[in-house]
């Protein structure tokens, strides 16, 4: 290694800084809650071929290849002879971009001297793009909202004012939508002018020499890795919920030298409503949970992620096609590494996480006033949005996680923001005992949630919950997690799925599943069960059928919480 | 009133207690081994040798000001009471179910911190608040009481209440809060309203909870000191400095014992805001850096940086989301693993790779000698000729370089195909890199520009290193000041009696409510003057009025500062304007059509800040007689230059040292680049500046 290569480490330090910095200027600036609250979000720095160099880890697996792909896409629609210093690319195309309508992807050329020096992009999961609104209820993308192809947003430094007024006339939030997407070109600018510092500091031309170094370097590396796993092909299967009929995830993954296949033939064809994912969101998936086992350390770009290759054949669920519906594409999309697990874990045994809650518990309440009776004078119409997490998957040497997102990786939000933002009152949001699958390690905790509205509001909710019908699976003997179970606070049934009408004075009772556990419970340290029952992660009749703690020992340890003794 | 003469101030650190005395604005300043189990043995230990240098007794201190990470250790070393909380029905698990993300997305093995307090320690209650602060349902004293009796059987020394929209409404907190006082009189309480009345549960919840966790603690803790002292011959009062850079009695300490963690820190920043006084810079970057961490902080107008909310123990490489959110109002500061101690590897990606491992004082860098095998930082400074081996800490420590050659090549060197100096090289560059990019983030976080900034230097590995980060991040001028390393003992003596109290009510503007935020914030104000004055029962008392303002539907609040004529005829329009002004300077340009609003609102009461005398500043027209040469590595042309070697005794009011040129004294060595000079200022400050251009 020359001197220079030291001035080529710090640079790739100095880009993931700078995507990094992309990230949280969106984070700070952004209106839609599921940007700046959960962190559905992404950013990242592209040379001139549209090749990823560095992308933030901020935000969640969902753009990692999506992103990566995407610019490719954008010099190729604008054309490269039509690119110029102060023009601002959007899309939010699904299958040019990120998978739903939902997601608004920006893409800014990056000019030092008069040179194009190469790309920022950066996407984000807005509340609202028109049409029936977040939800799987459409038959086909045209329901779902405002399309928008491929274009310039702002051309040499000049803003579209057409598109402008389009987009204000034809989404439910005009405001909000616009603040967001003057955010997004907001947070490609801080990273270009970040980007052009570090090439006046390194007095670089062009970032030929450290793509270069990033993009063989992470090659070499992932490469290194996959080359170390026994090389060999298993299949993984899974089924979901889906909406009105189950969906199977099928994939056969197989390790080949220097690249490994993900190919998803046997998996369900398209599903009537919105669930359906186009390819390059299960492609971002299935990578992730490969690249998370195998090689977690080596950052996100276009080198380190082309050696995960994912096929699927054409109109399957993990492969829609335009104009299939696709708004709640991470339903499916969040299964994708446990069916992914399922395969690797036949390759390399005692590495991957049992079964996991898979998909994020979210659902969306509608709230307005009564219209059973007279509603009061102070009950309004309110929009309010909540992001919740199930238990994790046990893992071989580690419980599972409670209450807590894998794959994804959002956040919640606090209950008493929730509150502020409509007439809902969550009346409980806490773990949910025995939902965690017994095992040797067992299954992360589920959680309990209870939502009802203030006095004189009615309300829908848009339930976007599975696993009712098929919990996670444990690995090695590990027991099922607890399903997921949703009903009216009078027993009223209600669906996992779809949009559902909660009366006044009604409150909607969920439980959310638990992660499986792994391996013989059997062989589960006597210490950690008598834990678990201390701290109510499991009661006494499931410490006594589970784990065979005697009768004595569930005495001794009620009696120590008692007395306050219990660790 | 002037100020008391002598005064005394005390830092305890985690591996040392510094204690300064100041007697008529002369320091003298001693370091002793922090004593664990007793910390008030190190202080006693200290006063006495200061005493004995300023030749005074103890009798004679007018004032002591301490800091202590007593708090920050009890907390991270999970040493605190036997504690229970009370919280909502149906909410028993916010403590434990944080924010339901994963800090590290690519660790599958990846284990979220334990809470204080495990599950049975948790107790519920019916009654319900709602989000306008009107009761829902009410509260059963019944019930409670049956609580509190579990929680006396059980045993327990403190309890924390924490009640969903307490901070709208603090009457179900305060039943409860009653009726432990009337069933458990000995056992401590805390409640969320009054510890920390800010919106998002899990935050506030979990400030309480481990004020509660220490309380015992620090309270039996202030309790002995004050006997010692006294017994000691101590007359004077005893003040704690708190995170947020000012000082509280010992009873509010003892009260509120999670605004002392991280007192430390807030004192070098106070320090470094007190130097940037004496230079009229408004515009200053303080960098502090010391064997395991180095820390951050932006100084505007002479004041530190503060912020709501900070993040402490964290457990993951220093990752954000690894520790618990406490919601105090706290000096802001980033802390990255990067010090003299910071280990060097290389990895998958051929990347070499610096802390946040540290080789610690044992056994330290590999140059001490002592069995270490990996390279330290302090192993690369050695190599790259920034430490004199036979002069390390005025000679006590001999270096060995062929131990640091040794790590070097083997760790990085061998891997990377790079000689020990190139491999030296590598790992100085990361490691100011890595302090370079968390300045930068800081900086853009908070709508910056570095090059326009001043830096301050101080910490024992800061002065090795100042130089170069100044280089990367286009900082003109460095200062480095005398008595670095007590910093934050001296820094303890120039901080304010202050107290800021915090609330968080929700308007928009466009229901701005004139009178209505009257009467909060001179609620605020009395509240927070009180605590002041009960420090101090005359000197005028200045408030500072402070709101947090977004627009309707972002989650990020920015500070927007207010005068006293401002907040006390309170004008939506001028408001607005206030934010549209800050807002377009951090983001670039203000969104039309959004309804703005107002989320919390907060008043510091302070003391006036003792008047600074302006340094006399000199342009060092006399150059400084070097005593020899070294060859040291210049970063900037990645080569040895041969550099002069002066003394910092040498180096006297008006001297100029021309870079390359390394500044020898015991403490450390300041290194100042090819590119720069040094000047030493009238105040012992070495003054680092870009070399004239050639004319």
């Amino acid at each position: 290694m020359t001197q220079s290569n030291v001035a080529y480490q710090v640079m790739w330090n100095r880009l993931i800084s700078v995507v990094e910095e992309q990230a949280q200027a969106l984070v700070r600036t952004a209106f839609s809650t599921s940007v700046r609250e959960a962190g559905d979000l992404s950013a990242g720095v592209y040379d001139v071929k549209g090749q990823m160099l560095a992308q933030a880890v901020t935000g969640t697996p969902g753009h990692v290849n999506a992103m990566a792909d995407a610019v490719a896409h954008f010099i190729r629609r604008i054309g490269p002879d039509n690119i110029h210093d102060g023009d601002v690319y959007i899309t939010n195309d699904p299958w040019e971009g990120t998978g739903h309508l939902h997601d608004i992807t920006m893409v800014t050329p990056s000019f030092h001297g008069a040179a194009l020096v190469g790309f920022f992009a950066c996407t984000a999961h807005i509340v609202d793009i028109g049409g029936r609104g977040f939800g799987a209820d459409a038959h086909s993308v045209y329901e779902e909202g405002l399309y928008i192809p491929i274009m310039k947003f702002a051309d040499r430094g000049t803003v579209d004012e057409t598109l402008t007024r389009i987009i204000r006339g034809n989404v439910r939030e005009p405001d909000q939508l616009i603040g967001d997407i003057y955010a997004l070109a907001t947070c490609n600018e801080i990273g270009h002018r970040r980007l052009v510092d570090m090439m006046e500091e390194f007095a670089l031309s062009d970032l030929d020499g450290i793509a270069d170094f990033i993009l063989t370097n992470s090659r070499r590396a992932t490469i290194e890795r996959i080359a170390a796993l026994p090389q060999t092909a298993a299949t993984g299967e899974m089924t979901m919920d889906g909406f009105d009929r189950p969906i199977t995830l099928k994939v056969r993954v197989s390790v080949e030298g220097d690249r490994i296949v993900s190919d998803f033939t046997g998996s369900s064809g398209l599903d009537k409503k919105g669930i359906n994912c186009p390819l390059v969101y299960a492609k971002a998936y299935a990578c992730y949970a490969l690249k998370v086992a195998i090689a977690p350390e080596i950052p996100n770009n276009a080198a380190s992620l082309a050696p995960f290759e994912v096929t699927a054949p054409e109109n399957t669920i993990v492969n829609a096609l335009h104009p299939a519906p696709v708004a709640l594409r991470h339903i499916v999309g969040h299964f994708v590494p446990d069916a992914v697990f399922n395969a690797f874990d036949k390759i390399v045994p005692g590495l991957v996480p049992a079964e996991g809650a898979g998909c994020l518990c979210n659902f969306q309440v509608s709230l307005r006033p009564r219209t059973d009776a007279p509603a009061p004078s102070h009950a309004r119409r309110a929009e309010v949005l909540t992001f919740n997490s199930g238990g994790s998957g046990a893992r071989p040497g580690h419980d599972g996680l409670n209450a807590t997102a894998f794959p994804s990786g959002v956040m919640t939000m606090p209950i008493e923001a929730t509150e502020h933002a409509g007439p809902v009152i969550i009346w409980r949001k806490e773990l949910r005992p025995d939902s965690g699958g017994a095992g040797k390690t067992r299954g992360g905790l589920g959680q309990y949630m209870e939502v009802g509205a203030q006095e004189g509001h009615e309300f829908d909710i848009q339930a976007m919950f599975d696993r009712v019908d098929h919990p996670a699976r444990g690995r090695r003997g590990g027991q099922p997690g607890a399903p997921t179970t949703i009903a009216q606070d009078d027993g009223t049934p209600m669906r996992g799925k779809g949009k559902q009408f909660v009366a006044h004075g009604r409150r909607v009772l969920m439980a959310f599943p638990g992660g499986a556990g792994y391996g013989d419970p059997a062989e589960r340290p006597k210490a950690l069960v008598k834990r678990d029952l201390a701290r109510g992660y499991i009661t006494a009749d499931a410490a006594a059928r589970d784990y065979n703690l005697t009768p004595e020992d569930i005495a001794a340890v009620l009696d120590a919480v008692e007395k306050g003794t219990a660790p | 009133m002037a100020k008391p003469t002598l005064r005394l101030g005390v830092d305890i650190g985690g591996t040392f207690t510094d204690v300064v005395l100041e007697k008529d604005g002369v320091p003298f300043s001693t370091k002793v081994l922090t004593t664990y189990v007793a910390p008030e043995n190190a202080i006693i230990d200290g006063m006495h040798q200061v005493c004995a240098k300023a030749g005074v007794a103890p009798a004679d201190i007018d004032q002591i000001i301490h800091g202590t990470t007593l708090a920050t250790n009890a907390l991270i070393e999970r040493r605190g009471a036997k504690t229970a909380l009370i919280t909502t029905q149906g909410f028993r698990d916010v403590i434990e179910m944080r924010t339901e993300s994963r800090f590290e997305q690519y660790d599958l093995n990846l284990n979220l911190p334990d809470p204080l307090l495990p599950r049975q320690m948790r107790f519920t209650v019916a009654g319900r608040v709602d989000a306008k602060g009107q009761i829902l349902v009410d509260i059963d004293r019944a019930e409670v009481e049956a609580i509190v009796d579990q929680i006396a059987q059980a045993g327990f020394e403190s309890v924390a209440v924490g009640l969903i929209h307490s901070y709208l409404n603090p009457a179900h907190e305060e039943l409860v809060r009653d009726v432990l006082a009337e069933k458990l009189p000995h056992v401590a309480v805390s409640i969320s309203s009054e510890v920390s009345p800010q919106m998002r549960e899990y935050e506030r919840f979990n400030t309480v909870v481990a004020n509660a966790y220490i309380k015992p603690l620090m309270a039996s803790y202030l309790g002995r000191l004050e006997d010692r002292l006294q017994a000691e011959g101590v007359a004077c009062r005893i003040f704690l400095m708190h995170s947020g850079g000012g000082i509280i009695s010992i009873q509010n300490a003892a009260d509120f014992p999670v605004r002392l963690v991280e007192s430390g820190p807030a004192g070098g920043a106070v320090f470094a805001a007190h130097i940037a006084a004496r230079y009229g810079l408004d515009k200053v970057l303080s960098f502090d850096m010391g064997g395991t961490t180095a820390k951050i902080c932006l100084i505007k107008n002479q004041t530190p940086k503060t912020s709501r909310v900070f993040e402490v123990a964290r457990t993951y490489r220093f990752k954000k989301g690894s520790g618990m959110p406490i919601s105090i109002p706290v000096i802001d500061m980033v802390e990255i693993g990067a010090g003299g101690g910071s280990l060097a590897h290389v990895d998958a990606l051929r990347q070499i790779r610096v802390g946040p491992e540290s080789a610690g004082s044992e056994p330290g860098p590999a140059c001490y000698g002592r069995g270490g095998d990996r390279p330290a930082v302090t192993d690369a400074d050695l190599i790259l000729g920034k430490l004199d081996p036979d002069n390390f800490a005025g000679g006590s420590i001999q270096l060995h370089a062929d131990a640091a050659k040794s790590a070097l090549t083997t760790q990085v060197g061998d891997t990377l195909d790079m000689d020990a100096i190139e491999a030296a090289f590598g790992v100085a560059e990361v490691v100011d890199e890595n302090m370079a990019n968390a300045a930068r983030v800081h900086a853009v976080e908070n709508g910056e520009d570095l090059s326009e900034y001043t830096m301050i230097a101080f910490g024992g590995a800061a002065p090795l290193h100042a130089g170069r980060l100044a280089e990367k991040l286009g900082v003109d001028r460095c200062l480095v000041p005398p008595g670095a390393g007590v910093g934050s003992a001296i820094g303890f003596l120039r901080a304010p009696f202050s107290f800021e109290a915090n609330r968080s009510v929700y308007m928009k503007l466009s229901d701005f409510d004139p009178a209505r935020i009257k009467s909060l914030l001179t609620d605020l104000q009395a509240e927070a003057t009180g605590f002041v004055r009960t420090c101090d029962d005359h000197s005028p008392i200045l408030s500072e009025f402070k709101v947090y303002m977004r627009y309707t539907g972002q989650g990020w609040e920015i500070p927007i500062t207010l005068t006293e004529e401002q907040a006390m005829a309170p004008d939506a329009a001028t408001f607005e304007a206030r934010f549209i002004e800050d807002y377009t300077r951090l983001f670039g340009r203000p969104v039309d059509g959004m309804d703005i609003e107002i989320t919390v609102w907060s008043v510091n009461a302070t003391t006036p800040p003792d008047p600074v005398a302006r340094t006399d500043e000199t342009t060092g027209p006399d150059m400084a007689t070097p005593s020899g040469t070294r060859p040291i590595f210049d970063a900037a042309s990645a080569a040895f230059t041969d550099a002069k070697v002066v003394n910092r005794a040498d180096m006297t009011t008006g001297a100029r040292a021309a870079g390359p040129v390394a500044i020898v004294e015991d403490e450390t060595t300041i290194i100042v680049p090819a590119s720069r000079d040094a000047i030493c200022q009238p105040d012992g400050c070495i003054d680092i500046i870009p070399k004239r251009a050639a004319r």
